[in-house]
C-alpha cells in the first residue's frame, strides 16, 4: 500500500552516469571526429591498458553468495523516507533500473504487516483443516516431496498507486509495488486433493506465521485453478522477505492474498471476512458503498525508460520500454502515445509473453529535442484495455485507493529531464 | 477420490513390470493426521459475519479502558483518536466525501473481526499477547468509544455476534471490468 508522502531520492544509474560525465569523463560528440577521451578518469580509457587489466581481480569464493557490483548500489528498494513505522510499511522495487521480465529477489517488492519473521523451516509446519476428510500436517520436508512446478508470474499489491494527490516522481514510485519471479512448488490443488475436499468447501483461509498472523480467504475455484504453495523464487529458496519457507502464489489476485509463511490453511463455506478483507482491501467509492473481494489486478503497463527523475541524453535515437501485465492472463498488445495521447502506435513485445507474467514492451524512438508526453497502453488478451486515470475516476471517484490500472504519462523537457506529467 | 492402495499398486508393479505413477487424481500418502490439540491451538480465526469460532469468557468496557490504556493508547490515542497507529473512533457520515475516515466505527462491517484481528496481530510490538478476557475487554471499549455500546457493557460471544455495525450494509461486490477505454489510435 502506498504512503502518500513518499518521495525517496531518485537513485539510478543514469544519475551515477551524469555524475561520472559531470566529474570529466567527457564523451567524444557523437558522430563528430574521432579523438581520444581526456580528463578524470581516462587513464583507464583506450588507448590506456585500464587499471583492472594489470592485476589479477578477487580469488573464486571471494564472495560464497555474488553481490552486484559496487557500481550498482543505488539500485535498491525504495523505502518510504517518512513513515511513521517499518513494521506494516512496504518498499518498492526500483523498475526504472531493471531489464527485462524477472525481478531480482533482492530487489523484489516488499509488503508486510508485521514485519519479517525469521522462520527455522525445521520449526515450520502447514495444517490443512476444516472442511476436508482427513486434516493434515506437513513439514517443508513433506511439502517438497509433492510432484512440483515452476511458473512465471508477477505479484502486485492492490494499492500501486493511490488515486490521489501527490504522485510519485519516478516509475518507482508510482508503481514499484509490483514485481515477477519464477516460482517453484506444488499446486495447492495437489496437496487439497490430499486431504479430500467436502463437498460444500466453497473457499480457503489462508494465514500467515508472521506477526500480523495475516489471513485471506480465497475461492476454492481459484485453489484448484493456479494457486500454488511456492518454496523457490527464481531458483533459490524464498528470501525471508518474501515468505520463506512457504508462501501462497494466487496468480493475478491482489498481492495480499499471495500470503507469506503460510502456516494454516482452512478449508470453509463462508470467507472468514478477515480485516484485511473488509476494512482494508475493499474499495471505497464515491457514493459511500465499498467493494469487497476485489481481487484481479487488472491490466496496466509503464514506461521504465525514459521515466520520471531520468533525462535523456540529447535528441536522437531512444529506445522507450517498459513493462506489462494483466491478472486475467496474457497481454495482447501494448500501444504508445508519443503526443499527449492525441495518437498511438503500437509497441513490439518481447517474448516471451506469459500468462500473468510481466511483459516487457519497446518502440524505437528519435526524439527531436522538442517537449513530448509520452505513455504507454496495455490491452490484454480478454479485450480489456488500460484506462486513463480520468476514466478511472469518473467512475470510481478518488477514495477507491485499490486497483488503480491507470496509463501514466511522462513529461520531457527541451532540457531531457523526464517528470511526471499527472500534475 | 479413490484413496491410493500400497499393495495393490506394488503388485501392479511387479506384474506389469513397467514405470508407474501417482495420477493427479490419486493420493500420495504425504503428511500425517492432524491432532485435534495441533489445530485447535492454531485455530485461531472468528467468522466475521456470524462470530463462528469466538471462545468463551468476556470482557467489560471499564476493564478495557485500563487495556486500551496499557496496551493501545501509544499508538492508537487515548480515545482511539489515531496516531502512529490507524484512528480507530468517529467518522460517521464521511465515507461518501471528499475526506472520508475510515474507522471501526465508520467503516468496519462486522464486529467480531475486531476481536479476531487485535488477537491475532495486536498490539504491534506483542501479538498473541492478550487473554481472550482482555481482547474481549478492549473490543468492548473500541465499540464503547464508537458509541456501539453503553458504558457499563460487557461482551462476549453471543453480544459480540449480535452486534450490528452501522456501515453493514454498504459493502458491494466487484462489478469490474468497470471502466471502458475506447482504444482510439487517430486525433483522440
Amino acid at each position: 500500500m502506498a504512503e502518500p508522502d513518499n518521495h525517496p531520492p531518485v537513485t539510478s544509474r543514469r544519475r551515477f552516469l551524469r555524475g561520472a560525465v559531470a566529474g570529466g569523463i567527457a564523451a567524444g560528440s557523437l558522430g563528430g571526429e574521432a579523438r581520444a577521451e581526456t580528463g578524470k578518469g581516462a587513464d583507464n580509457l583506450p588507448p590506456n591498458v585500464p587499471e583492472w587489466m594489470k592485476t589479477p581481480g578477487d580469488p573464486i569464493g571471494s564472495q560464497l553468495y555474488g553481490m552486484p557490483s559496487e557500481h550498482e548500489k543505488n539500485v535498491v528498494r525504495n523505502i518510504p523516507k517518512n513513515a511513521a513505522q517499518l513494521i506494516s510499511a512496504a518498499s518498492r522495487s526500483p523498475l526504472q533500473d531493471l531489464d527485462g521480465i524477472i525481478t531480482p529477489n533482492g530487489l523484489f517488492y516488499e509488503r508486510h504487516h508485521g514485519g519479517i519473521p525469521n522462520i527455522d523451516p525445521a520449526q515450520h509446519r502447514l495444517i490443512l483443516h476444516g472442511l476436508v476428510d482427513k486434516p493434515l500436517i506437513f513439514t517443508m520436508e513433506d511439502i517438497r516431496r509433492f510432484p512440483s512446478q515452476s511458473r512465471i508470474h508477477f505479484i502486485e499489491c492492490s494499492g500501486n498507486p493511490t488515486y490521489t494527490k501527490p504522485y510519485g516522481k519516478t516509475a518507482s514510485d508510482l508503481v514499484g509495488l509490483v514485481s515477477c519471479a519464477e516460482w517453484t512448488g506444488v499446486a495447492l490443488k495437489v496437496v487439497l486433493q490430499e486431504a479430500g475436499l467436502k463437498p460444500d468447501a466453497k473457499w480457503v483461509v489462508a494465514e500467515g506465521a508472521d506477526a500480523a498472523a495475516m489471513t485471506r480467504s480465497i475461492p476454492i475455484e481459484k485453489c484448484l485453478e493456479d494457486t500454488m504453495l511456492a518454496y523457490s523464487q527464481n531458483g533459490e529458496r524464498l528470501r525471508p522477505q518474501q515468505g520463506y519457507p512457504l508462501r501462497l502464489v494466487v496468480p493475478g489476485y491482489e498481492g495480499n492474498m499471495n500470503v507469506k509463511w503460510v502456516r494454516r490453511l482452512k478449508v470453509t463455506a463462508e470467507p472468514v471476512y478477515s480485516r484485511e478483507e473488509t476494512s482494508k482491501y475493499t474499495d471505497l467509492m464515491a457514493d459511500g458503498s465499498a467493494r469487497e473481494f476485489t481481487f484481479y489486478m487488472e491490466a496496466k503497463s509503464i514506461i521504465t525508460r525514459p521515466s520520471g527523475g531520468q533525462r535523456l541524453s540529447g535528441p536522437g535515437f531512444h529506445e522507450i520500454t517498459g513493462i506489462a501485465w494483466s491478472g486475467h492472463g496474457k497481454i495482447k498488445r501494448v500501444d504508445i502515445s508519443l503526443d499527449q495521447g492525441k495518437s498511438w502506435q503500437e509497441a513490439q513485445l518481447q517474448e516471451p509473453i506469459l500468462t500473468r507474467a510481466l511483459t516487457r514492451f519497446r518502440f524505437p524512438w528519435h526524439w527531436d529535442g522538442s517537449p513530448a508526453v509520452i505513455q504507454s497502453r496495455a490491452t490484454d488478451e480478454s479485450g480489456y484495455v488500460q484506462p486513463t486515470l480520468a476514466e478511472l475516476i469518473a467512475v470510481r471517484g478518488e477514495n477507491s485507493f485499490y486497483h488503480n490500472n491507470a496509463i501514466w504519462p511522462w513529461r520531457i523537457a527541451g532540457n531531457g529531464e523526464i517528470s511526471n506529467a499527472q500534475v | 477420490m479413490r484413496r491410493f492402495d500400497r499393495r495393490a499398486a506394488s503388485l501392479a508393479l511387479v506384474l506389469v513390470g513397467a514405470a508407474w505413477h501417482v495420477s493427479a487424481q490419486e493420493r500420495y500418502g504425504i503428511g500425517r493426521a492432524a491432532a485435534p490439540a495441533e489445530i485447535a491451538g492454531w485455530n485461531i480465526d472468528i467468522g466475521g459475519n456470524d462470530g463462528s469460532n469466538l471462545p468463551g469468557g468476556s470482557g467489560t468496557v471499564e476493564r478495557g479502558r485500563i487495556v486500551f490504556t496499557e496496551q493501545c493508547a501509544s499508538c492508537h490515542g487515548d480515545k482511539g483518536q489515531g496516531g502512529l497507529g490507524d484512528r480507530l473512533v468517529g467518522g460517521e457520515g464521511t465515507l461518501a466525501s471528499p475526506k472520508p475516515i475510515k474507522t471501526v466505527g465508520s467503516y468496519w462491517p462486522y464486529a467480531p473481526t475486531l476481536f479476531d484481528y487485535i488477537r491475532r496481530a495486536m498490539p504491534l510490538n506483542a501479538p498473541q499477547s492478550l487473554s481472550d478476557t482482555e481482547v474481549y475487554a478492549v473490543s468492548a471499549y473500541v465499540l464503547h468509544l464508537n458509541g456501539l455500546l453503553p458504558a457499563d457493557a460487557t461482551l462476549d460471544a453471543k453480544t459480540l455476534s449480535a452486534l450490528k455495525m452501522p456501515n453493514r450494509g454498504m459493502f458491494v461486490g466487484d462489478p469490474r471490468p468497470d471502466v471502458k477505454n475506447p482504444a482510439c489510435t487517430k486525433d483522440c
